[in-house]
Parts: structure tokens; C-alpha cells; sequence
């Protein structure tokens, strides 16, 4: 009785109706200034020709309409490399440079986290060490590596890197620490199967969300790549340069850049819409541990 | 006894010596190292290879084009003592990552608590309003518009409007703006992993704990979160602050985007800007070299330090 009292008594008294006013308060504030920007990105696409020019501009659109959109897809028409094109390569890119990473990621990930060998933590402390520099530190000694294995102007200069992407391995290490128990390991080991068996098909299914989150954090990272100085052919450029050029054109193509940013950004968010609950399960294990 | 000799105490045997146990243990896990072998192959090759690489050219002066000579210090020396600008870049690059480190930190911490207590519908929206920035690429020129530096543009029009100003500011290319407004745009874009990190820490916190806490006497939410939320979260608090400082001090490319290369009388050039102006457009690689190495040693200089900082936390 007296500890049932404890915990109706805990609910009152650490939950003052001020607080929650302050905290409701700073979180409204906080709230429209992430939101707002965004607001006006839409807005700004659904505005007919006489709305962007009006004056003073008003915030809000007053006649929607899909006139904008209509127009960046002639723009796209009449690109000289078909927009097809231009998809295909960052879809191709995306997805071999995904793929490639989830699979030797996730591969490294389960030695380093199941398997007790010479060197293996020594390995981990290098990796995580390298999430303390931004990767554009290295751009350009990359750029002279990258000309010397003669990937430069080929897909391979997105795709191969992106398989190496530090966070990845990083997350999927320190989820398959925490959530594939060492007993189930230990009795396929028993049983007789090989290590790349137990990790094939014993501790992949079961760190599904963080393959999902490997997958939309490589996919987001590729479809939002923009010009990339590795590649200097035309035909082999991405979705978002080519998108990044119409909009690029001036005063006339307002309409048509809002709209193009609305579909950039309609894609990851879309995704991350979807995928939400895995990656966020994936973050519990996300700590560092010195 | 030590930790380690007591780990290794099960395997101790006096017949064969520690070098060739290791290498006894290196053959019986052969598997391991085929299976990190393709990744830590890439990782070689494409992020340690490149730092040592930057390493060794930042002492020379090499240009893409002529044999590179070894020249000793002097890029370090022409940075830090000819290169005005570079001092400059530096002093930038310090106040963004003083302000937008810590703040965009506090932010996604603050944020990521608020809305914890809330039901998961709600959280998951309020979750995707802040996040959303973080994710949709170069949505942030968005900011280049409200902004624009005509009366056209909707925050001159409404200062025009009300009278606040009588002609129009161009944001960006002044020189007086163009810094706290790219501040701005960069807190706005950095909800980002670390923010997902907290949310999920935060959910990861053992419930008893807080009734367990309830009993010992904590009396409000503000003691809850220093005595019992806090120190559960010490590891998520960790990887959050790397992913906050690495990127504050990585800053530069929404400079180049809203406000030029350089900005206005290099009024938000920052560290990354001038690698930028040196690697990409003038290929002074040599020299380059010697700014990224720079920025490579801040970098990690500031991680470590902070994670120390923070490893004590409650201890």
C-alpha cells in the first residue's frame, strides 16, 4: 500500500504543471523554427507565376497549383542526357554502393563483435576513431588514390568508397553487441556450423533493423550526392546534380527549383517515414563505451 | 592482478611463449580475418591511406603537375604566419564549432527529452519535424530565399512592410549577417544521428530506476534527469557529442552554397572553405595537405578531450 502511494505520489510531484507549460512552451518555439523553413519550401512550389511575384510575397500560397511540377518535368524533356539517364545512375550507384556495404559491413561487424581473435579490438578502436574527422578532410588525397586505381569518371568512384562508410559498420557492431545473445552463437558453434554460416543465417536475421538502417542511411547519403568531383562525364552524373541545374537556371525557373527541391526532398523523408521505428531501435545501441 | 592477466588466465600456459600463443590464436580464428578482410580492405584504402597520404604531401610542395619536393615545414609555417586568411578560416571555423556544437547538442538533447513522455504517434511526428532538415539534402537554400537580398525576398519584404528597415539588406552578401545567419542555417540542419541517438537512449532507460528513484527521494523531473536519466544515457551522450563536434567543426559547405566561395570579405570562411579554394580550385596540393592535416589533429583533439570530459560524467 505504502509503495503503491510512492508511485501515484512520484507521478504529481515530478510533473509540476509549469514545467510542462515551459517545456511545451520551448518546444512550440523550437518546433516552428524547424518548420516553418519547410512550410515555405511547399508553398513556394504551389505558388502560380503571379504569386512568386507578388508583392510583398506571401507566405502562404493562395491558388495552389501543380503548374511548377508540370514545368520541371518539361525542363527534365528537354535536357540533352535524358533524365532517364541521369535516374539510372544515381539508383545504380545508390544500390551498389548500399548493397556492397551492408554485406562486407555486416560481415566485419560480426567478427569484430562475436568473434574473440588477435587484433580485432585494436581494428574496432582504428574504425571508431575514424568517426572524429569529417571525410571531407580527406577529399583530396582520396581524388590522387582514386586517379591512381584509374576509377576516376567511373561509377566505381561513388560506389567502392560508399562501402566504407564508418558509421555503418560502427552501428551494426554495437547493435550486434547488444542484441545477438553469445548462447545462441555458442550453440550453432556446437552444432557444427561454420562461422560464416552462424553469421549468415543465425545472427543476420536477427539484426534486421540494423540492416535497415545501414540501407537508409547509405541510400540517403547517395541520393543526396550532388556533383561529385570524381566524375566528370556528363552521362554519368546524378539525379540531384542534373535537378541542381535546372534550378540553377536563373530567375525564370523559380517555380520549377521549388518544385524540384520539394521532390529531392519528398524521397528521404518518404523513407525515413517508412523506416523509422527500426532505425530508432537501432540507435539504442548506438552508445559509446570506452 | 590485473584485468587483462586475469582474462587471459584461462588460456595461460607455461609450454609455449605469449608471441606464439598469439600467433596459435591467429591461425584457430583464420575465418575471423577473412571475414573483416573486404571491409577493413576499403576502409584501408580509402581513410587511412588517405590521412597518412595528406600526412606526407603536407611537406612537400606538390601541385598535380611538377615532381613534388620535400620542403620541410614551411606549408605549416606559411599557414599559421603568411596566411591571413587561413587565420581567419580559423577563427570562424572556432566560433561555429563553440556555438554550434554545444548548441545543436543541447538542442537534440533537450528535444529528444521533451518529447519522450509523449505517445509514440505524436513523438514519431514531432521526431520527423526535427529531423526532417537533417536529411532532405540542399533544402537549406531555402534559407537563401526567405533571405534573398532583394525586397522580393519574404523576410526584407516584412521588415520593408512594417517599417523595421528602409531598404533592403542582402543577407548573405553582407558581411555583418552573412556569419550569425549561416550559424543559424547550421543548427537548423543538425538534428541529425545524434538527435536519433538520445531519442532512443532515452527510451532504452530502465523504468524501475526511475520508481527506485522515486523511493530514495527524487523530487522533480530536474533531478530525475541528473541522477538517473543522465548517467544511463552516458554512452549515447558520448556518440552524440562526437557525431555534434565532428560535424561543427566539418562545417563549410552551407557557407559555399548560400553565401559564395569566398563569402564577403571572408566574413564566414571557415577551415573547410579554404581546403576547399586551395585542393579544388587552385591545386596547391602540397599546401592543402598541410590545412586538412591541421583540421584532421583540431578534430580529433576535440573529440578526445570532450569524450574525456564526458566519460567522467557521474563518476
Amino acid at each position: 500500500m505504502a509503495k503503491l502511494r510512492t508511485r501515484k505520489h512520484k507521478v504529481v510531484l515530478s510533473r509540476s504543471a509549469g514545467g510542462d507549460a515551459g517545456i511545451t512552451f520551448l518546444l512550440t518555439i523550437l518546433g516552428i523554427f524547424m518548420f516553418l523553413p519547410m512550410v515555405y519550401v511547399i508553398s513556394q512550389s504551389l505558388k502560380p507565376l503571379d504569386e512568386l511575384w507578388m508583392y510583398p510575397p506571401r507566405f502562404i500560397v493562395k491558388n495552389p497549383t501543380l503548374g511548377n511540377f508540370k514545368d520541371l518535368f518539361t525542363l527534365m524533356n528537354d535536357s540533352w542526357v535524358p533524365f532517364s539517364r541521369y535516374i539510372f545512375n544515381t539508383v545504380f550507384t545508390s544500390v551498389g554502393g548500399t548493397f556492397g556495404h551492408l554485406f562486407i559491413a555486416s560481415m566485419c561487424a560480426y567478427a569484430l563483435a562475436k568473434i574473440k581473435f588477435p587484433g580485432g579490438k585494436a581494428i574496432f578502436k582504428t574504425i571508431r576513431t575514424s568517426l572524429m574527422f569529417h571525410s571531407t578532410v580527406t577529399a583530396i588525397t582520396n581524388f590522387m588514390l582514386m586517379s591512381a586505381f584509374q576509377m576516376i569518371d567511373t561509377y566505381w568512384a561513388i560506389i567502392v568508397p560508399a562501402w566504407g562508410y564508418t558509421l555503418g559498420l560502427y552501428l551494426m557492431k554495437q547493435f550486434m553487441d547488444s542484441s545477438v545473445p553469445d548462447t545462441v552463437l555458442e550453440s550453432a558453434r556446437l552444432d557444427g556450423a561454420s562461422e560464416i554460416r552462424t553469421y549468415w543465417t543465425i545472427a543476420m536475421p536477427m539484426v534486421k533493423p540494423a540492416w535497415l538502417t545501414l540501407i537508409i542511411y547509405s541510400f540517403q547519403a547517395l541520393w543526396n550526392a550532388g556533383a561529385s568531383t570524381y566524375i566528370y562525364s556528363e552521362q554519368l552524373k546524378s539525379f540531384n546534380y542534373a535537378i541542381g541545374k535546372i534550378t540553377a537556371g536563373g530567375i525564370k525557373r523559380q517555380g520549377a527549383s521549388a518544385a524540384a527541391t520539394v521532390l529531392m526532398m519528398a524521397v528521404p523523408i518518404l523513407v525515413f517515414v517508412i523506416s523509422q521505428s527500426n532505425i530508432i531501435e537501432t540507435m539504442g545501441s548506438s552508445g559509446m563505451k570506452d | 592482478m590485473s584485468k587483462k592477466s586475469a582474462e587471459y588466465q584461462a588460456v595461460a600456459r607455461k609450454d609455449i611463449t605469449y608471441r606464439q600463443w598469439i600467433w596459435k590464436e591467429m591461425k584457430r580464428n583464420k575465418v575471423a580475418y577473412l571475414m573483416i578482410a573486404p571491409y577493413v580492405l576499403v576502409f584501408t584504402l580509402f581513410t587511412i591511406v588517405p590521412v597518412l597520404l595528406s600526412f606526407v604531401i603536407s611537406f612537400t610542395d606538390f601541385n598535380m603537375l611538377q615532381f613534388p619536393n620535400f620542403v620541410g615545414l614551411e606549408n605549416y609555417i606559411n599557414l599559421f604566419f603568411a596566411d591571413d586568411i587561413f587565420l581567419i578560416s580559423a577563427k570562424n571555423t572556432l566560433i561555429f564549432a563553440v556555438i554550434v556544437g554545444p548548441v545543436s547538442y543541447l538542442m537534440s538533447f533537450l528535444v529528444a527529452w521533451f518529447i519522450n513522455e509523449l505517445s509514440p504517434k505524436i513523438r514519431s511526428v514531432v521526431t520527423l519535424i526535427f529531423y526532417a532538415p537533417a536529411i532532405s539534402g540542399q533544402v537549406y537554400m531555402i534559407w537563401g530565399t526567405l533571405f534573398s537580398a532583394d525586397s522580393q525576398g519574404w523576410v526584407n519584404a516584412t521588415l520593408l512592410e512594417t517599417g523595421i528597415i528602409e531598404s533592403p539588406i542582402s543577407w548573405f552578401k553582407d558581411a555583418d549577417y552573412v556569419m550569425p545567419l549561416c550559424i543559424v542555417v547550421a543548427l537548423w540542419t543538425s538534428l541529425g544521428t545524434s538527435f536519433l541517438s538520445f531519442i532512443a537512449g532515452l527510451q532504452g532507460v530502465d523504468r524501475s530506476l526511475y520508481e527506485a528513484g522515486a523511493v530514495d527521494g527524487v523530487k522533480n523531473r530536474w533531478q530525475e534527469l541528473w541522477y538517473i536519466t543522465l548517467p544511463s544515457m552516458k554512452p549515447q551522450l558520448m556518440f552524440g557529442a562526437i557525431m555534434a563536434i565532428t560535424n561543427s567543426f566539418g562545417f563549410g559547405g552551407v557557407v559555399t552554397a548560400l553565401a559564395g566561395l569566398p563569402s564577403v570579405d571572408y566574413a564566414a570562411h571557415t577551415i573547410m572553405n579554404h581546403l576547399e579554394d586551395y585542393g579544388g580550385a587552385r591545386y596547391e596540393i602540397g599546401y592543402s595537405s598541410a590545412i586538412a592535416v591541421v583540421l584532421f589533429l583540431v578534430m580529433i583533439g576535440a573529440n578526445t578531450v570532450v569524450s574525456k570530459v564526458i566519460s567522467k560524467v557521474g563518476s
